[in-house]
């Protein structure tokens, strides 16, 4: 066994200076916007704010020119990205598509994708979601049962699409979709047989209904397709490649700030009921939790670096995940014992409302993108155990 | 930049403690054996002076990779003061004053402690007592950190300037209570440039055990790993099983959180004791040596337990080094006031910073 590394992340300097910008922005954009929104993290919903980010440059960062892109570099998008997190900015209108529909088009894509959706991406006018759980198919992504056929149509040869996709989030609000489903052979052939496909959600055939998640909130959809016909060239990448495609795309969703900044708010609005001179006990315990995520932030940067190299970190980007998922999640329970406030979604009280919103929230973050069992056992995979 | 002599001394000194410290060495220093024969092996090799300039004697590598020495030592549960001893001349070279030949230390690691140091005619006179000095016994000097009239200075005790009382963290490594009282010349007695306090030697020696710690809970983590790969209930090995699999991620995790921290701790005193990183390691570090511990002692089950397996020699250095140079309430209540001073709007703008 080899210990997994995280080597130092790279220097970054030179990037302060479009940090001082970001947070300029920021403190513009959002000085209306109260803590409890804030708390929504990267689940606020602003086409307007997602509209400016794009005309700022800052969509599509690492992206080439001819897309709409910006060829900056990955480092100089975390920056931006921790910034935008950390300060509670309103993300979800253009944050799965600069993530990861947007460089699974770059990667995967005909040229023709990526003339036509990446520059809109760009310009954060473009809304993606991401079509991968069922309702028979959570963590065992493997047994999707959604298909999609070949057919001949009128105009040339398409595709036909039958199949229910259940938690997806903003579909309701978005443009696109990547759907993963099933090409060829059945369930008992797992992985084998699954492909990607660009969907247009105003395709005939396709039906969006909420799921109301337990705050009353709605970001999760169930999205039906009742032989909704995409166009042949609707595929992305190669027929039956769709396993390997979708776990290159996890390594970015699962290492990068966004995976320990979820309480962010919570904890400044801890140190803010707190006030200047809080007792032993709790600048002990806000102490602790800001070491914590100064380790974080260091993990999650030294994944940035060898993302930036290159290569292929799924186990450290695992590690990353399954950590800060715990301190997000452990932030709530803290802030809880250190104030006498009680968590009311309409309290006047902004810490109030936004450690409800956490309290109620924190039981996701160690489900979305891989639940904390499935990133355990990828890591003991990684120690040679599986 | 990690440079071909820094290369080669992590090198040398992986080959070393590979070699040198074997479960009968560990053994013998358990029984309360100084391992002189070891010890002088690792001064011809000239690994306690990987902290000391090249003017004053050393090699010159890079501080990071000097520090890393510290990491290849606490993995190995070397019962050698590695880390004193670099410590102790680190500061003794900053200080312009002559290395001490032989093991060293420092005084006072205790916050609370403090030792007078006052002229007496041309040279000067140490007095007071200095608590749970790592190595004290076997030392042949002492680096002491006291202040004289409001400055910082570094005296070079040498043995026989102190009487020493016994005592033992829990891994059975000397923490010894000294007392001074001793005459000292001029020449050992100088004070410390820049910036360099009590504070700044104990932040140095938190760093040091982070580095052990961090070193200690990967070496934990391999031999774990390796046991569950091994050991054979109900027809197949302990890897096999689930919650065996999910107990080791959760110390695999740890020990990557401990790494990182104390990478980030000896960068920031190389860059000139930044003191969150310094913070955020010892208390990091301390969390993820208590759980690294218990999962390993669970996966290896009552055999882990013994004198003769060879786990205890680990973790019960992973309990002792997270209670020296500062625990988690030390360090935890330095980083909140920190935070507190900041206030709520500048807490991420102190984390980006840190």
């Amino acid at each position: 066994m080899h210990s997994i590394v995280f080597p130092p992340p790279p220097v970054t300097a030179r990037t302060e200076a479009l940090r001082a910008e970001v947070r300029d922005f920021l403190k513009t954009e959002l000085a209306d916007r109260p803590p409890r929104l804030r708390a929504d993290s990267w689940n606020g919903f602003d086409a307007g704010f997602s509209r400016k980010m794009g005309e700022r440059g800052w969509i599509g960062m690492t992206w080439p020119k001819r897309y709409g892109g910006h060829e900056r570099s990955a480092l100089e998008r975390y920056v931006v990205l921790e910034e935008v997190l950390a300060a509670g900015a309103p993300v979800a209108a253009h944050w799965i598509a600069d993530r990861q529909s947007g460089p699974l088009l770059l990667k995967n894509g005909t040229e023709e994708q990526r003339q036509s959706i990446l520059p809109r991406i760009a310009a954060g006018d473009c809304t993606f979601c991401i079509g991968m759980s069922e309702p028979d198919s959570g963590s065992d992504l493997a047994a999707v049962r959604t298909r999609a056929v070949p057919v001949q149509g009128v105009g040339g040869g398409g595709w036909r699409v039958n199949g229910t996709k259940l938690w997806t989030t903003y579909a309701h609000h978005a443009h696109y979709m990547i759907l993963f489903c099933r090409t060829d052979g059945g369930t008992e052939d797992r992985q084998g047989g699954t492909s990607q496909f660009l969907v247009d959600l105003k395709t005939p055939g396709i039906t969006i209904r909420p799921v109301l998640d337990m705050t009353g909130a709605h970001h999760f959809n169930e999205v039906v397709f009742e032989d909704a016909l995409l166009p042949d060239d609707a595929l992305i990448g190669q027929r039956g490649e769709g396993w390997a495609q979708v776990m290159g795309e996890l390594a970015y969703e699962r290492s990068g700030p966004e995976r320990f900044l979820s309480s962010m708010t919570l904890l400044t609005e801890l140190v803010r009921a707190l006030g200047d001179a809080p007792s032993d006990h709790a600048a002990m315990a806000v102490g602790r939790l800001t070491a914590h995520l100064l380790v974080l932030r260091r993990l999650s940067r030294s994944v940035a670096g060898m993302l930036e190299n290159g290569g292929n970190p799924a186990l450290q980007a695992a590690l990353v995940k399954d950590l800060g998922a715990l301190f997000e999640q452990e932030i709530p329970e803290i802030a809880r014992q250190l104030v006498e406030a009680e968590p009311d979604l309409q309290a006047t009280r902004e810490f109030s409302a936004v450690l409800a919103k956490l309290v109620m929230n924190a039981p996701s973050f160690s489900l979305r993108g891989g639940t904390r069992e499935i990133l355990r056992g990828i890591i003991a995979r990684g120690l040679g155990l599986r | 930049m990690t440079s071909d002599t820094s290369r080669i001394l992590v090198d040398t000194a992986q080959r070393f403690f590979a070699d040198r410290i074997t479960p009968e060495a560990l053994h013998r220093a358990d029984a309360g054996e100084w391992l002189a024969d070891v010890w002088a092996a690792a001064d011809d090799l000239g690994l306690p002076l990987a902290l000391v300039p090249e003017e004053a004697g050393g090699f010159g590598v890079d501080m990071v990779d000097a520090l890393g020495l510290i990491r290849i030592a606490g993995a190995a549960a070397a019962p050698l003061p590695l880390a004193e001893t670099m410590l102790a001349s680190w500061l003794l070279a900053k200080a312009g004053l002559e290395l001490i030949a032989g093991p060293a230390s420092v005084a006072p690691v205790l916050a609370d402690d403090r030792l007078e140091l006052t002229r007496e005619g041309r040279g000067w006179r140490l007095t007071g007592s200095a608590q749970r000095v790592p190595w004290g016994r076997v030392a042949a000097g002492i680096a002491v950190m006291a202040e004289h009239d409001g400055v910082p200075h570094v005296a070079r005790i040498d043995a026989g300037g102190w009487t020493t009382e016994n005592a033992a963290n829990l891994a059975g490594e000397p923490r010894d209570t000294l007392r001074f009282d001793v005459r000292l010349d001029a020449a050992t007695v100088a004070p410390v440039p820049d910036g360099i306090d009590g504070t700044a030697l104990r932040a140095v020696g938190a760093t040091m055990r982070s580095l052990a710690l961090a070193g200690a809970i990967d070496r934990v983590l391999a031999l774990t790993t390796h046991y569950a790969g091994e050991r054979v209930q109900f027809g197949r090995t302990l890897g096999k099983f689930q919650a065996i699999q999910q107990s080791l991620a959760v110390l695999a995790g740890q020990a990557a959180a401990a790494g990182a921290a104390a990478d980030a701790a000896a960068e920031a005193v190389a860059e000139g004791f930044r003191p969150l990183p310094i913070a955020a390691a010892k208390v990091r570090c301390g969390e993820a040596a208590g759980i690294a511990a218990s999962i390993a002692h669970q996966v290896h089950g009552a055999i882990g337990f013994t004198q003769e397996h060879s786990l205890h020699h680990l973790t019960r250095r992973l309990w002792a080094w997270r209670e020296e140079f500062g625990n988690e309430a030390v360090w935890n209540r330095i980083i909140g006031r920190h935070v507190a001073a900041a206030g709520a709007d500048g807490l991420w703008p102190l984390v980006t910073a840190a």
